[in-house]
């Protein structure tokens, strides 16, 4: 009797874990999907792509598609492909990236260690930068940019980046920071260490993990951004992820979906391949601030 | 504050003295450090917010002009068709993908949490998307979802000859296509966040609960479940902040259509301010953006802090 419930409940167990695993791999199916939909499209011919279907292996693989994404496809009217977005948005990222990811770590310095009255409530109102919606903030850029002449260019971009990266920033370095003993800071300052001195050679040294949490943070959230790249880039100066959209959605004529996703996976390649590299901290400053302990 | 007395007050009298001015410097060093950062987050975010909020009570169109209208551009807006089906369209999208989010997340998580093999392999998998774009999550989605050749050509070669799915050309139904791709994206990162939250949660009050000979299913009724609250409030705050501001899904998968049937408050105020020039009307729906933005995070900013000041 004894014997059978519990053979019994050894059944349930292995039905109730088999379930669980065609749970997962049921939406480990729906997540991969679409990844392995674009790269099959990506190396198939446009006949192979009306004759078959999404998830038909191509027929032959052909790379065309991929080179006339990166050189010659139509992005609205010129036709030079992705390549050099692709470069523009290394363009803007890069000083943008490091710059923003510097002031915040400074300003998370002083939050932390150099408290003064008011400060709190300081990066309260900075804090509420990470959360307007940026809508409420494009038309005075817009006119802000045009007056200094920066309207359409790199710098512009990499400055709106700055400007609106440092919120998020300062908030990692300061969570970073908080935590870090301010009987460290006050013995390097009884020894007569100044403000840099201890930045420089006391905090710097042990954040490197959050800096890599934010360098990741800012390059995915800077890379893949679309409005200040479609409101303030222009012709030249567009990331690539305005020219893939025109490329998408203006181009006229046949629509080679080949070339569109041959473009989206280049597109997402940069920080695909951070996630992959880096994965770990990514999903740290992903959770950073967000889930607590 | 106790950091910069010491350094003023506990040196020696002489080298004080001497170094008076490098003191001064040592007290003020900070605060200009900090000067750009405030002077920048007043202008670029609480100016403009008050330069986007005069701009709403103006008839500016083309241009920003300063005649100043009032409320005109708010009565306007909510006589405005296009504007009342954004805002429905954010609250389909918004809820359904808010709400689908969450529970794929919290029980993908929980699934997750069951000493699963390869857990590292299929949590890489699932999170993978929230590096990718809403740019190229909508071009990739749009090529699944296209009548003819995408998912309902896959179907119809399985034997399925009628089958049919062009949601993403229905007016009626492709506002439901946004929520399908804005999930693919985002719900793998809310996984992740209820994840870190179970394996926070403490393993004895659990072990002691089984002890007492609390079924499975009751455990995690009545302790794990209640003790995620704080995940699902920041898995909410983030969310419905994905949600308000969600543009450039929509710009790459519809691009408002058909017609402007799954246009959204934010295409709405790009729509009018950058290319149909109404920037008025723009700026009068950005404000409204910022409104609603601040009904969810007044609430919940509030509640942090109380906590932090108690903690």
């Amino acid at each position: 009797m004894v014997n059978q419930t519990a053979q019994s409940s050894m059944n349930w167990s292995r039905i109730n874990r088999g379930l669980i695993y065609a749970v997962l791999l049921t939406a480990a199916l729906f997540y991969l999907l679409p990844l392995v939909v674009m790269v099959l499209t990506s190396f198939k011919t446009m006949d192979d792509i009306r004759s078959g279907n999404l998830i038909s292996w191509p027929t032959e693989f052909v790379f065309d598609a991929w080179s006339k994404a990166w050189s010659t496809a139509c992005t609205g009217v010129r036709c030079e492909g992705v390549e050099g977005y692709f470069w523009n948005s290394v363009q803007i990222v890069v000083p943008a990236v490091l710059i923003s990811t510097f002031l915040g770590a400074l300003n998370g310095y002083v939050f932390t260690k150099w408290k003064f009255r008011g400060s709190e409530l300081l990066f309260g109102l900075l804090l509420f930068g990470c959360f307007i919606p940026f809508q409420v903030v494009l038309l005075p850029m817009a006119q802000t940019l045009g007056l200094l002449g920066l309207a359409n260019t790199t710098a512009g971009l990499v400055f709106v980046h700055i400007v609106y990266g440092m919120a998020f920033t300062t908030l990692f370095f300061r969570n970073f920071y908080i935590n870090i003993p301010g009987e460290l800071v006050k013995a390097a300052q009884l020894d007569g260490a100044g403000f840099f001195t201890i930045f420089w050679r006391i905090l710097l040294p042990i954040s490197g993990p959050i800096i890599v949490v934010t360098i990741i943070w800012q390059t995915t959230q800077i890379w893949n951004d679309f409005l200040f790249g479609v409101v303030y880039g222009s012709g030249d100066t567009q990331p690539i992820t305005v020219a893939l959209n025109n490329l998408v959605n203006t181009s006229t004529g046949v629509k080679e979906y080949n070339v569109h996703m041959a473009a989206a996976i280049i597109a997402g390649l940069p920080t695909l391949l951070v996630y992959v590299l880096a994965g770990k901290y990514f999903v740290r400053g992903l959770t950073a601030g967000s889930v607590k302990g | 504050m106790r950091a910069i007395s010491m350094g003023a007050h506990d040196r020696p009298e002489a080298t004080a003295k001497a170094k008076g001015g490098l003191a001064w410097l040592e007290r003020w060093l900070p605060k200009m450090v900090l000067a750009p950062t405030f002077v920048m987050m007043l202008v670029f975010i609480y100016g403009y917010i008050i330069w986007t909020a005069v701009l709403s009570m103006t008839n500016s169109r083309f241009l920003p002009s300063y005649d100043f209208v009032g409320l005109l551009q708010f009565e306007k807006l909510f006589e405005n068709d296009r504007w009342l089906v954004a805002c429905t369209n954010l609250g389909i999208f918004g809820g359904l993908f808010i709400l689908v989010c969450l529970v794929l997340g919290v029980t993908l998580a929980i699934l997750l949490d069951q000493k699963i093999r390869q857990e590292g392999a299929i949590r890489t998998v699932y999170l993978y998307p929230m590096a990718l774009s809403f740019i190229v999550t909508g071009t990739a989605w749009k090529w699944m979802l296209n009548p003819g050749l995408g998912l309902e050509k896959v179907v119809r070669d399985l034997g399925f000859e009628s089958f049919s799915f062009d949601w993403i050309v229905d007016p009626n139904m492709a506002i439901y296509t946004l929520v399908i791709a804005a999930v693919w994206q985002s719900s793998g990162f809310v996984m992740a966040m209820f994840l870190a939250g179970l394996r926070g949660i403490d393993n004895s009050i659990i072990q002691a609960a089984q002890i007492d000979g609390a079924t499975l299913p009751k455990i995690y009724r009545r302790i794990i479940l209640p003790s995620l609250r704080p995940v699902f409030f920041s898995a909410f705050i983030i969310l419905s902040h994905i949600a308000i501001k969600s543009f450039d899904l929509v710009a790459a998968m519809t691009g408002g259509g058909p017609g402007y049937s799954t246009d959204l408050p934010a295409t709405f105020m790009y729509a009018h301010s950058f290319t149909r020039s109404q920037i008025g009307l723009g700026a009068a729906s950005a404000m409204l953006m910022l409104g609603g933005v601040l009904a969810i995070l007044i609430p919940y900013l509030y509640s942090e802090l109380r906590g932090s000041r108690n903690g």
